[in-house]
């Protein structure tokens, strides 16, 4: 107590360090004072008295001194002393400062992004009750192992099971839902009534599914994600008790889940509707099991004795369960198995990343340490201890890391953003634990740890260089240590394997950069701008029959034509530039059929479809409006389609039919148009046949393209509306331009994401590489001053001397360089899946990037050449 | 610091014991009085002296005040609190216990090994 009383004093006294000072002045003047007297009475001459008074009572100054320690922290104002001192330092040295926070910055922030995005998917427990204990059941049939569940089996599973506490269901098909602006499709999961409780949620407004609620005869109840009842009911309170028509059924909503909720094997789902179907068919497959396991049971275990379930099934019901098995996957597999290996590279690439950075401001911190042998050496000669000026370097370490982390963790929340807006909407709904990511408590404390740990690692890199016998040499020579020569040598190797990785990493960036431009420059085979593209879902029992279609289409098109800024309208089964899906067989006529199989694209267009895509024709003719059922059947074929079906023949005129048409569903192709990318744009075109949609309407689904004289992107709320106002019924999603569609196809996501990926990481390797060389030529000058100096007074030119160091330096460079582009040629060749319209060994690639790092090198290493040749050979030697 | 600590330490007793014997005294008065005790054997030095003082005023020990002295002269004087004399017993016995085991050591002839 007694000295944490003092201590407190003693920090107060900080404040009051002039009153302190004064009091003290005046209390050992007193003192002096009344010694002088008694001297002076016992006889001494003035003179003598007050010379006996000094001499007996000691320094007065390093009493001061003392007393001033005494009276407040020591530690404290030296700490401030030696910040001032560091900052002071820093800022008379701007280029090194810089570079070191830059380089430092760098580091920290990569590691520490990829560290919040290890944490939010790996680190962070799952938002249930004891995550570990859940797993998934999958239904496993030949094929592989994670496919859906029949009722009838769930029901087993559930019942004869020993091994877990609660079994549930879940199955994450959405909705359409009967809004006052017409049918939307909404995303939702349809569950069992224990499926929370089995998670361990409760919902944070109203009430969870009731025991027995999910019986077919129960009332229709749905519980909203807090997302949903934000964004769809405004938050209100009054929500519950409310009714919402999904799937053409009211249901009442009893429930809102809580915010951090999320499930992601059903993600994204607004609606949580209790399961009611508990249809006998063993063959209908449509569930996912969730079970949690009873305490000691482990997973294995419990795999074993679903299977022995699943057996008895099989033997019970040969019919329908023959090959079906359950497979047992934890929850949190499912969830972040994927990106595990993922996520631990990219963590060990960052922290690599990271190493190299602190190796590279270590060696800029030892070149700065022999610039200030002097100082250092003077300081210590005028009494600063060996503790003193350790703690100046610590101080500067941690002052450099501070600054650094701060910078980083910045930039950390930055990158986290743009590197979360890289992931499509659609992949990032089934990763809902990386929503809300951002420096988060974890990631601040872990970006602290890293820079305490680069600030002690930068406190103790001039002490390694500067022991205590050295530092005293310091003033008298130019000590060049058996330790100098080590870290040369070491620091060369290091900057050589540095400049190879970012040689590799820039060739790596540049050729996904280039395959990004050239799929970029994929000729869609239709004119993207404006061009605005809705798609449509009318309700089945409304329009299931040809004509219902086909006037619906009509309708659709003149209304969508008679809004302003549509310059024509038309319809297709399935939008360019998706996945290529949907095909057909087909034959062609008066040609033997030897059971081939003829797989081609199978698009049902209207008549102005390719004159709204403004797709080129080659030959023959569009179709007409007037192409209806009542007219002989035809067909357009593409490019692809001739050159593979009909090579060295003209196929205008030609017949085709289905691979089991009739001979009166024979088409007659009446034209050929050039190859529109129905599939990926990194794909070649395959062949693919249009036909009018009067003659052939599609199932279901469809799509409304629309070319526009307006911005497409204006015109998608007015598609919706005019539709709606049309039928209420019809649901519409996707809304989208054309453009927007190629931009977001998977293609373009992957190149475009893996070239900022590497793009980013080969900035980083670039910067430290050529700071790295920098670092070691600077230090190789610092060593060799002495030897310059007497060069130049030898009379050696100042050429020479530039000649010298940058000889070094291109050593250097051409070393890393060649092993570089040896290296990246290779990982060109592994990586030549992510490529498109690239070659591995593309010369344009590695020239730019021979010549950009080259360049840079060179450049840094100028700065400590330049250096070298203005040392005066006179100053140089006598320094020493 | 090494001997310091031991000599702070028993300077602080001396310091302790002075002003409970002689009551209030200016840091001039403390420093006669131990040297007058001590037969002039100790000297006791600003740089000694001061430090101590104010580590003992900082614990509690004492308590000081600005003051006017015999011969008129503003001085500090210093006073024992009450946590001081009973911090003066326990070091006293503290130093009792240690001299006696120190002295059993340097006492001729009864070398322990």
């Amino acid at each position: 107590m007694r000295k944490l009383r003092a201590w407190l004093i003693r920090l107060w006294g900080f404040s009051k360090r002039d009153l302190h000072d004064r009091e003290f002045d005046e209390e050992i003047e007193t003192h002096l004072q009344m010694h002088i007297e008694d001297n002076l009475r016992s006889g001494m001459t003035a003179e003598e008295a007050r010379r006996q008074a000094i001499l007996k009572l000691g320094g007065v100054e390093t009493t001061r001194q003392a007393y001033r320690e005494e009276s407040t922290l020591p530690y404290g104002e030296t700490l401030w002393q030696d910040l001032r001192y560091t900052i002071r330092q820093l800022l008379k040295n701007p280029g090194f400062a810089a570079t070191a926070i830059l380089v430092l910055t760098l580091g920290i922030g990569s590691t520490v992004t990829i560290f919040a995005f290890v944490d939010a998917a790996l680190i962070k427990p799952l938002p249930y009750r004891e995550p570990s204990r859940l797993v998934v059941i999958f239904g496993s049939i030949p094929l592989g192992p994670k496919f859906h569940l029949s009722f009838p089996d769930y029901y087993d599973f559930k019942k004869l099971n020993k091994v877990f506490s609660s079994f549930e269901v879940y199955d994450n098909n959405g909705f359409m839902i009967s809004t006052p602006t017409g049918a939307q499709l909404a995303s939702g999961a349809k569950v069992s009534a224990g499926f929370f409780r089995t998670l361990g949620v409760t919902p944070m407004m109203g009430r969870d599914f009731l025991p027995g609620e999910d019986t077919p005869s129960a009332p229709r109840t749905v519980i909203l994600s807090y997302e949903a009842w934000q964004r769809r009911y405004g938050g209100r309170a009054d929500v519950l008790g409310q009714t919402v028509t999904l799937g053409g059924a009211p249901n009442t909503i009893v429930g809102v889940l809580p915010k951090d909720f999320s499930f992601a094997p059903a993600a994204p789902a607004d609606f949580w509707a209790a399961e009611h179907d508990e249809s006998p068919c063993r063959g209908c497959h449509w569930l996912f099991g969730l079970g949690r396991l009873k305490d000691g049971v482990s997973i294995e275990s419990a795999a074993a004795d679903m299977t022995s379930i699943a057996l008895q099934l099989e033997k019970q019901y040969p019919d329908s369960n023959r090959g079906n098995g359950a497979a047992l996957f934890l929850l949190s597999d499912v969830i972040v198995g994927d990106i595990r290996p993922i996520m631990l590279v990219l963590l060990g690439g960052a922290g690599l990343l990271l190493v190299i950075a602190c190796v590279n401001v270590a060696s800029l911190l030892l070149v700065r340490t022999q610039s200030r042998k002097r100082e250092i050496a003077v300081r210590g000669a005028l009494g600063a201890s060996r503790g003193r000026l350790l703690r100046q370097f610590v101080t500067e370490g941690l002052v450099l890391a501070a600054i650094a982390s701060g910078f980083g963790l910045f930039a950390a929340d930055g990158a986290m953003q743009l590197l979360t807006r890289l992931i499509p909407e659609d992949a990032l709904a089934g990763m809902p634990y990386l929503q809300g990511l951002g420096v988060s408590w974890h990631v601040l404390i872990f970006g602290l740890a890293v820079s305490l740990f680069t600030g002690l690692l930068f406190s103790l890199t001039p002490t390694l260089s500067l022991s205590l016998a050295e530092m005293r040499a310091g003033l008298v020579e130019g000590g060049r240590s058996a330790a100098g020569t080590l870290w040369r040598r070491l620091g060369a190797r290091l900057v050589v394997v540095e400049l190879a990785t970012a040689v590799v990493l820039l060739v790596g960036a540049g050729l996904l950069a280039k395959s990004f431009y050239r799929l970029l420059q994929v000729d869609p085979g239709l004119q993207p701008d404006n061009l605005a593209a809705l798609l449509l879902s009318p309700a089945q029992e409304k329009y299931s029959k040809d004509p219902q279609k086909v006037a619906l289409e009509r309708e659709l098109l003149q209304r969508v034509c008679a809004l302003p800024g549509v310059a024509s309208a038309s319809i297709a089964n399935q939008l360019p530039v998706g996945d290529g899906d949907t095909t057909t067989t087909f034959r062609i006529v008066g040609r033997p059929s030897h059971g081939e199989h003829n797989e081609v694209a199978y698009r049902q267009v209207s008549a102005d479809y390719f004159h709204t895509l403004q797709v080129r024709l080659l030959e023959g003719r569009y179709f007409t409006s007037a192409e209806d059922a009542t007219k002989p059947p035809v067909v357009l074929i593409n490019r692809a389609l001739a050159r593979q079906y009909f090579p060295g023949e003209d196929p205008v005129g030609k017949r085709i039919n289905f691979s089991n048409g009739k001979p009166e569903e024979e088409m007659q192709i009446i034209g050929m148009i050039d190859d529109i990318r129905e599939g990926p744009l990194d794909v070649e075109a395959r062949a693919a046949m249009y036909v009018p949609f009067e003659q052939h309407t599609p199932w279901s689904e469809f799509s409304i393209v629309a070319r526009t004289s307006v911005d497409a992107e204006s015109l998608l709320p007015m598609l919706a509306a005019s539709i709606h106002q049309m039928d209420p019924g019809i649901a519409t999603y996707g809304a989208t331009t054309m453009n927007q569609r190629i931009h977001d196809s998977p293609a373009a996501y992957l190149h475009r994401a893996s070239a900022w990926l590497v793009g980013s990481f080969a900035a980083l390797a670039l910067v430290l590489s050529v700071v790295g060389l920098y670092g070691v030529i600077a230090y190789s000058v610092s060593q060799r001053t002495r030897e310059i100096g007497v060069r130049i007074a030898l009379g050696a030119q100042r050429s020479t001397v530039y000649r010298l160091i940058l000889k070094e330096a291109a050593w250097l460079i051409a070393f890393g360089i060649v092993a570089g582009l040896a290296g990246s040629v290779a990982a060109a060749t592994a990586m030549r899946k992510l490529l498109f319209g690239t070659e591995a060994w593309d010369a344009f690639t590695l020239v730019a990037v021979a010549g950009v790092l080259s360049t840079a090198a060179l450049a840094a290493s100028y700065l400590p050449a330049r250096r070298a040749a203005l040392v005066s050979p006179v100053e140089s030697l006598r320094a020493e | 610091m090494g001997e310091n600590d031991v000599w702070q330490g028993t300077l602080a007793l001396m310091v302790l014991k002075t002003l409970g014997s002689m009551g209030p005294l200016h840091g001039y008065g403390i420093a006669r009085r131990i040297e007058q005790i001590s037969g002039d054997q100790l000297i006791v030095q600003y740089g000694t002296l001061y430090p101590a003082l104010l580590r003992l005023e900082q614990e509690g020990y004492i308590v000081s005040e600005w003051g006017v002295s015999d011969n008129n002269r503003r001085a500090r004087f210093y006073k024992l609190t009450r946590a001081g004399r009973k911090q003066i017993e326990k070091e006293s016995e503290r130093w009792e216990k240690a001299a006696a085991v120190l002295a059993r050591f340097v006492a001729p002839g009864e070398e322990p090994l």
